[in-house]
């Protein structure tokens, strides 16, 4: 594996907060400040609806797989239960605006405050659990979860839904994609800044000290049952929260959203994008969300030269299903590591260009 | 320093899996700012016996003593923040991590900023990790291993990994530090430098160092005292040089003709 730290020459750490910075160079940093100014001024630059409708489910999608990666990527716990708490902080919001009047934007994140509670709870088996047990024991959060969306009138409508507000802030309606999306944007950029932040600290080193050699990380003085139930209660926050997210932008949640094959695609995203790493969970939703269009727009260019043939039609509803799951496939047997890692070679690739060693 | 209470005191601990029994009463203490040794052939319970001082394994009797308190029922995590650090026999780093990450884990009990204040980061976490991570390079710099200090450990040679073992457990600043066949599986050169590692740690760092090792020059050469260990029993304890005399420890490692067996048990 290459090394993950290929300093650019001139690069001179001069002091230890400069070697723990976010940003490996200023260069790096600039780009992604850029890359945020560019995504504020978007809905400006008259970018469709269409489009902004994929950022937007990025953005909260991506909020809800960085928690699962830092579950399932950093801490080395399965889960095959994250749509139910993403559904749980949907409804959860839902609720709190209809029922009590919280202000939808202070619902949202008081939502995802609810759902860590119940990851927590969810996350208790995990202390004594490992790797194909818990994986059922999560499985099963999943049904009852799902379960109870169907069947607790009180909180979720039961089976025909809930309405979610629309959010407002002093007075005026944030509706519409365009307004939307700077809410989506303002969470992703906090949580993906906390996430980050998070794994180069403390906990974040605990959990990845658990993840890769629980005994001698006990040994460490790391309370393993206390930060394995943690993680399930941090990665459910972030799931509750992107949730949320998805409710109030739909204006209705239905239970029918929250199945086991979100839970599954979750998974897709992290594994795609590359485990336990933040820039790779939003390239690996990314990857996830555009598929489907670039499919699309593939059809559509075989469809201009060979003409309307009724196959392609139909094929391409097949494809978009099946392309999921090859890409998941192609992606563990070529890239384990995610995209993220590719991204990375390619980055290297450039700098030692013409000297690929 | 014969007054004071030992560092570590073990007593009467027995340890038992189903019928096997791994551990028979074995006593000894540990003092402070001793260099002590553990040794014995292969089987005869000495990891066990760290294991039970670190926590791994609890004694089925007998009790363990940290500066006299009795933390025979702690678990492993809490015994560490009470001050054992220890290494594994069989490398046990954070293979994923970088080294200078899997050193900070050592300090995990030290720190104080957690998921929330650690996620927030600036105002506080940040200044408490730089301030651990002076610590920690002191100890890069006494191991010598500054240049692999963003290497990930999983990456390392076995040479390396093992000293980069012993940096994670100085980190954790423990009153007491039990190493694990520290020079298994190295070359000379490899094991000079260990035990002068191990020297200097107990010397200049004033640390209380157990030590498991099958190397028998360095053992009587660095070690202030020593304990041996044979079928779960302690057979003998003592300077090295009385040990290294005792007739038992003799016959356990070298072995004896069949027809001097009962004879040379009956000297010890």
């Amino acid at each position: 594996m290459i090394s993950t730290s290929l300093i650019p020459c001139g690069q001179y750490k001069t002091s230890y907060a400069k070697d723990t910075t976010l940003f490996e160079t200023p260069v790096s940093r600039a780009f992604c400040v850029a890359g945020v100014v560019l995504l504020l001024a978007l809905p400006q630059l008259g970018v469709s609806n269409y489009h902004l409708t994929l950022l937007i489910q990025i953005g909260y999608l991506s909020i809800a797989a960085l928690g699962l990666n830092i579950l399932v990527g950093s801490t080395g716990q399965i889960s095959l239960g994250h749509a139910g708490f993403f559904g749980f902080g949907a409804f959860a919001s839902a609720w709190l605006n209809n029922k009590f009047g919280v202000p939808v934007l202070l619902a949202m994140p008081l939502a995802a405050v609810m759902t860590t509670g119940l990851g927590l709870l969810f996350g208790i088996p995990a202390g004594r659990l490992k790797g194909l047990y818990l994986a059922i024991a999560t499985f099963a959060s999943q049904f009852i979860l799902e379960d109870f969306f169907a069947r607790a009138d009180w909180f979720s409508g039961g089976s025909s839904g809930a309405m979610a507000g629309t959010a407002s802030l002093f007075g005026f309606d944030i509706t519409g994609d365009r307004a939307y999306f700077y809410v989506v944007l303002f969470w992703l950029v906090t949580m993906v800044l906390l996430g980050s932040n998070l794994l180069r600290s403390r906990d974040g080193r605990a959990f990845v000290a658990v993840r890769d050699h629980y005994l001698s990380a006990e040994v460490m003085g790391i309370n393993l049952t206390k930060y394995r139930i943690l993680s399930f209660g941090i990665s459910s926050f972030y799931a509750g929260l992107g949730g949320a997210l998805y409710g109030h932008y739909l204006g209705f949640v239905s239970a029918e959203g929250f199945t086991i094959l979100l839970s599954i695609q979750f998974l897709g995203m992290i594994i795609i994008g590359g485990m336990g790493s933040v820039m790779g969970t939003l390239m690996g939703t990314a990857f996830m969300v555009l598929l489907p269009e670039v499919l699309e727009i593939g059809f559509g260019g075989i469809r201009a030269v060979a003409g309307d043939v009724a196959w392609l039609t139909s094929g391409l509803a097949y494809a978009k299903q099946a392309s999921i799951g090859l890409a998941i496939i192609l992606f563990l047997i070529f890239e384990p590591d995610g995209l993220v890692h590719r991204w990375k070679l390619i980055k290297s690739y450039w700098k030692l260009y013409p000297f690929s060693y | 320093m014969a007054a004071a209470t030992p560092v570590l005191e073990v007593r009467n601990v027995s340890l038992g899996f189903g019928g096997v029994r791994a551990l028979t009463e074995v006593s000894f203490h540990v003092n402070k700012g001793e260099l002590f040794s553990i040794i014995g052939p292969n089987g005869a319970g000495k990891t066990s016996m760290l294991n039970c001082i670190s926590g791994r394994y609890t004694p089925t009797a007998g009790r363990v003593f940290l500066e006299g308190r009795d933390v025979t029922p702690l678990s492993p995590n809490q015994r560490a923040t009470l001050g054992i650090g220890r290494t594994f026999q069989n490398l046990a780093l954070f293979g994923h991590m970088s080294v200078l990450d899997n050193i900070m884990v050592g300090r995990h009990h030290l720190l104080k900023n957690n998921f929330l204040t650690g996620s927030v980061y600036w105002g506080g976490a940040q200044s408490e990790e730089l301030r651990h991570r002076r610590k920690v390079e002191d100890i890069i710099d006494f191991l010598e291993i500054p240049h692999i200090r963003k290497a990930h450990a999983g990456t390392l040679p076995y040479g390396l990994r093992k000293r980069v073992e012993l940096a994670r457990a100085m980190a954790v600043e423990p009153k007491i530090i039990l190493l694990d066949e520290p020079m298994a599986g190295m070359n000379l050169e490899e094991k000079e430098d260990m035990a002068r590692y191990i020297v200097d740690l107990n010397e200049e760092w004033g640390m209380t160092v157990v030590m498991i090792e099958h190397d028998m020059g360095v053992v009587m050469d660095i070690s202030h005292r020593v304990i041996v260990l044979e079928f779960g029993r302690k057979i003998a304890d003592g300077l090295p040089d009385e040990v290294m005399n005792n007739e038992r420890v003799k016959v356990a490692y070298l072995g004896v003709e069949d027809d001097e067996g009962p004879q040379a048990g009956a000297v010890a």
